[in-house]
């Protein structure tokens, strides 16, 4: 068994290692300014490195390192929020989570297939223009046709949108059920525009659907399964991007701790004032508790338990609650240098706030939480 | 003897359970308050079943009456628990703090005789820490403990010793050298609370309930055996106490036994009942701050979880245990102020709906926060120990104690 924690370990290292040397954190600035994201080659290389199958069973040509895909997928975000690099892992693997869950992920293979070879990009469009983070309740609608369905209406907030070849979409069909289509943004019907957002190097965007017509080939899964799909995209989603937050919490608050032993002030480093300690010892307790809810999460998400949607819930309304207060604070102590361009601080806070309210707000987590414990918990 | 498999252990604690124990009963809690002398009672009976049934001390060594299970099968034990009424006042401190802390650094026989009666529910054991004259500082103590011969005199003052009236014994920290630096002459000693030169009284509380005690002591007579670890090393000694403590007030000891609410108002679905008796279950607001309360508990429970985890595996220190106690805090001022908050009105004038425990409760939030250590003190043991920050500069350290400047009042 001790080869395999050496076997993660390795896998986790090497993923660093390509991280500092393909998408270091001073190349951003840069990279925004050029209004660029990631480039194909260099997600290629990514899915050679394996990141792509850790979610696709062995038989649709995935596998895993530790014997837990998600575990694995879940470090591999924790190493990209530590630089918060660029580059579609969650999209790509939300994708290939409803994929190989679907009944008929065979009629599927090519798409898995291209998708682990990092040849294909495909994104989840979970998100209306207008509203709160519903994805069971799609408002577009996916009428039928001759050997299809012609698609109309809008998604948006979805990620690396422009740059996807396939997004993967719920759509509500004739009878009002919704229903999941794996779709090809080149399709006639399709305009997809850019929609500015607050990351620097994640891009977002909103597609239309203007009288699409589909091939009922792109339907994944059956409608009896789509609410069980979704349940599980989401928290895929949900657990990769808290991941992805510890990483970012992780890198700020050591930069943080290092800044105030460094820094004096009066003739004193920062770090010996009990009003700052104890301020490191609050950031200290949720930075754990963080990793802690989100490694539970992970856990429950993979083990399919039945209250994992509950679990990642609670992980992604505690993260969200707190990695930004975090990250403010790590601005606040480092003073005035935190606010400025230069400093790395904001790309952090960027991508933090960015998650914090995509797949649901921390409000929109406790009501839901509240509603599973009312249905669950017998009233005294 | 071969240990059975956790599942085994499991299902054999099941049979028993259902068999000896008695069924919680949702409409009639038992008396479980801490300042019932009823309770103690009942504890201890209930205690004496678990031992009789071989299901006492799970964790503790075998040879002081335990079972000498690792955790495990504590936690399977705690699973089949759910549901029956157990002693779970004995936890904390007899069990966690007392126990755990005589099982470091007691004698072969203080451990002998002590830890198997507490596990037999003869004998509760209590702290006897705190001091009137000060309270985070406790090693500036100043109850003293003079030498008579091979015996001890101890005079001076304790204070919020929990439970401390229905308790055998107490770990008494107490001055026996005033001439060295305040650390350096300390010594833990094991002292029976009812012999005489022990006075006690119980202090009464915010919230009505009086399971806390003040003692006075005025020419205790302590034999040398009474001294827990060595004279003058009695710091060594507190210093695993409250490591013991930290980790039990975080709910992260694995010598509890049983789990669940100790207070009836913090069982299971208690704010959804809340919210209900409140008549704003249907407001979304009021969803938020539950769904809050509910994720919370959940981040605790995983927290306690890693922490003591990476603390059995080395990758964090012992001082982590602060982590879980500050959090622990953190959830309770959350419960406290949502209770209050979803109460509304109905939590400050009583009416049927029976919230003004909202209120009353509310009344006592702070406690929290201060017993176990306040949370001041477990910030100060998170940046100076667990982030390894400059030390708080401190008036007294490398001085020696009867030079050290003391209370003007």
């Amino acid at each position: 068994m001790t080869d395999v924690s050496t076997e993660s370990e390795l896998f986790v290292a090497t993923a660093r290692a390509f991280l500092d040397k393909t998408a270091a954190l001073s190349d951003h600035r840069d990279l925004h300014a050029r209004g660029g994201s990631y480039d194909a080659a260099w997600w290629r290389q990514a899915a050679d490195l394996g990141w792509t199958g850790l979610l696709v069973p062995e038989d649709l040509g995935g596998g895993s390192v530790s014997g837990c895909g998600l575990r694995d997928l879940a470090a591999i975000a924790t190493e990209i929020g530590h630089t918060v690099a660029p580059g579609p892992l969650y999209p790509v693997s939300v994708v290939l989570a409803g994929l190989v869950d679907a009944d008929n992920s065979d009629a599927h293979a090519r798409s898995i297939a291209a998708l682990i070879a990092g040849e294909t990009v495909a994104t989840w469009a979970a998100d209306e223009p207008g509203r709160g983070f519903r994805p069971h309740q799609p408002g577009l609608t996916a009428t039928s046709i001759a050997g299809g369905y012609r698609l109309n209406g809008v998604k948006d907030r979805v990620e690396a949108g422009d740059r996807a070849d396939l997004v993967l979409i719920a759509a509500r069909t004739d009878d009002g059920a919704p229903l999941q289509f794996l779709v090809r943004t080149d399709s006639t019907g399709i305009q997809v525009t850019p929609q500015p957002g607050i990351d620097l190097v994640k891009q977002y965007a909103r597609i239309e659907f203007t009288d699409t017509e589909i091939d009922a080939s792109a339907v994944v899964g059956t409608t009896a399964q789509t609410g069980a799909l979704i349940d599980r995209q989401t928290q895929i989603a949900i657990v990769l991007v808290c991941a992805e937050t510890v990483g970012i919490l992780d890198a700020v608050m050591a930069m943080t701790v290092a800044w105030a032993r460094d820094r004096y002030s009066f003739g004193r480093p920062l770090a010996s004032y009990q009003a700052i300690k104890h301020r490191l010892a609050d950031m200290t307790m949720w930075l754990h508790a963080c990793r802690a809810i989100t490694a539970g999460a992970v856990d429950k998400v993979a083990a399919r338990d039945p209250d994992a949607a509950m679990w990642a819930g609670a992980a992604k309304s505690y993260l969200g609650e707190h990695a930004g207060r975090l990250i403010q604070e790590c601005v606040q102590l480092h003073g005035g240098i935190g606010v400025t361009w230069e400093h790395d601080l904001h790309l952090y806070l960027r991508r933090a706030t960015l998650y914090r309210n995509l797949f649901g707000t921390p409000a929109e987590h406790h009501q839901a939480i509240y509603a599973a414990a009312n249905s669950t918990e017998p009233a005294a | 003897m071969t240990e059975p498999t956790v599942e085994a252990f499991a299902a054999s604690a099941r049979d028993w359970l259902a068999a000896n124990m008695p069924r919680l009963d949702p409409q009639h809690p038992p008396r479980n308050g801490r300042d019932d002398d009823g309770a103690w009672q009942r504890a201890r009976e209930l205690q004496r079943r678990l031992y009789d049934g071989g299901f006492a001390g799970i964790c503790f060594p075998r040879e002081y009456g335990g079972l000498g299970l690792d955790l495990s099968y504590q936690k399977a034990f705690d699973a089949a628990s759910a549901g029956y009424e157990m002693p779970l006042i004995l936890n904390v401190p007899t069990f966690t703090i007392c126990c755990a802390t005589l099982l470091d650094t007691g004698s072969a026989e203080q451990k002998r005789r002590h830890i198997s009666a507490a596990l037999r529910g003869d004998e509760v054991l209590v702290q006897l820490l705190s001091e009137p004259s000060g309270g985070s500082d406790l090693a500036g103590l100043i109850t003293r403990a003079e030498r008579d011969g091979d015996d001890w005199v101890v005079s001076g003052a304790k204070t919020w010793s929990t439970s401390a009236f229905a308790a055998d014994f107490g770990l008494l920290l107490a001055r026996t050298d005033s001439t060295v630096p305040k650390h350096d002459g300390l010594t833990m000693f094991l002292v029976p609370v009812d012999a005489p030169g022990v006075t006690l009284r119980r202090i009464e509380q915010v919230d009505g309930s009086n399971e806390f005690c003040e003692e006075f002591f005025d020419g205790l007579r302590l034999g040398p055996d009474t001294v827990v670890g060595e004279v003058n090393k009695g710091w060594d000694v507190a210093s695993r106490l409250l490591y013991h403590e930290r980790r039990a007030v975080g709910q992260g000891s694995e010598f509890a036994s049983g789990r669940g609410p100790e207070r009836t108002e913090m069982a299971a679905g208690d704010f959804l009942t809340l919210a209900q008796d409140a008549g704003t279950a249907d407001d979304p607001l009021t969803q938020d701050q539950i769904g809050r309360v509910l994720a919370r508990r959940m981040v605790r429970d995983k927290l306690i979880d890693y922490a003591g985890r990476g603390m059995r595996s080395g990758e964090l220190p012992p001082a982590a245990a602060s982590i879980i106690r500050l959090f622990h805090s953190d959830v309770t001022y959350l419960e406290v102020d949502t209770a209050m908050a979803v109460a509304g009105p109905l939590g400050v004038v009583e009416d049927e709906a029976h919230l003004l425990r909202a209120g009353r409760r509310y009344l006592s939030r702070q406690t929290v926060g201060l017993g176990g250590g306040s949370d001041e003190m477990a910030r100060n043991v998170i940046a100076e120990r667990v982030l390894g920050l400059p030390r708080e500069y401190a008036a007294d350290r490398g001085v020696p104690f009867n030079q050290v400047r003391h209370n003007r009042l």
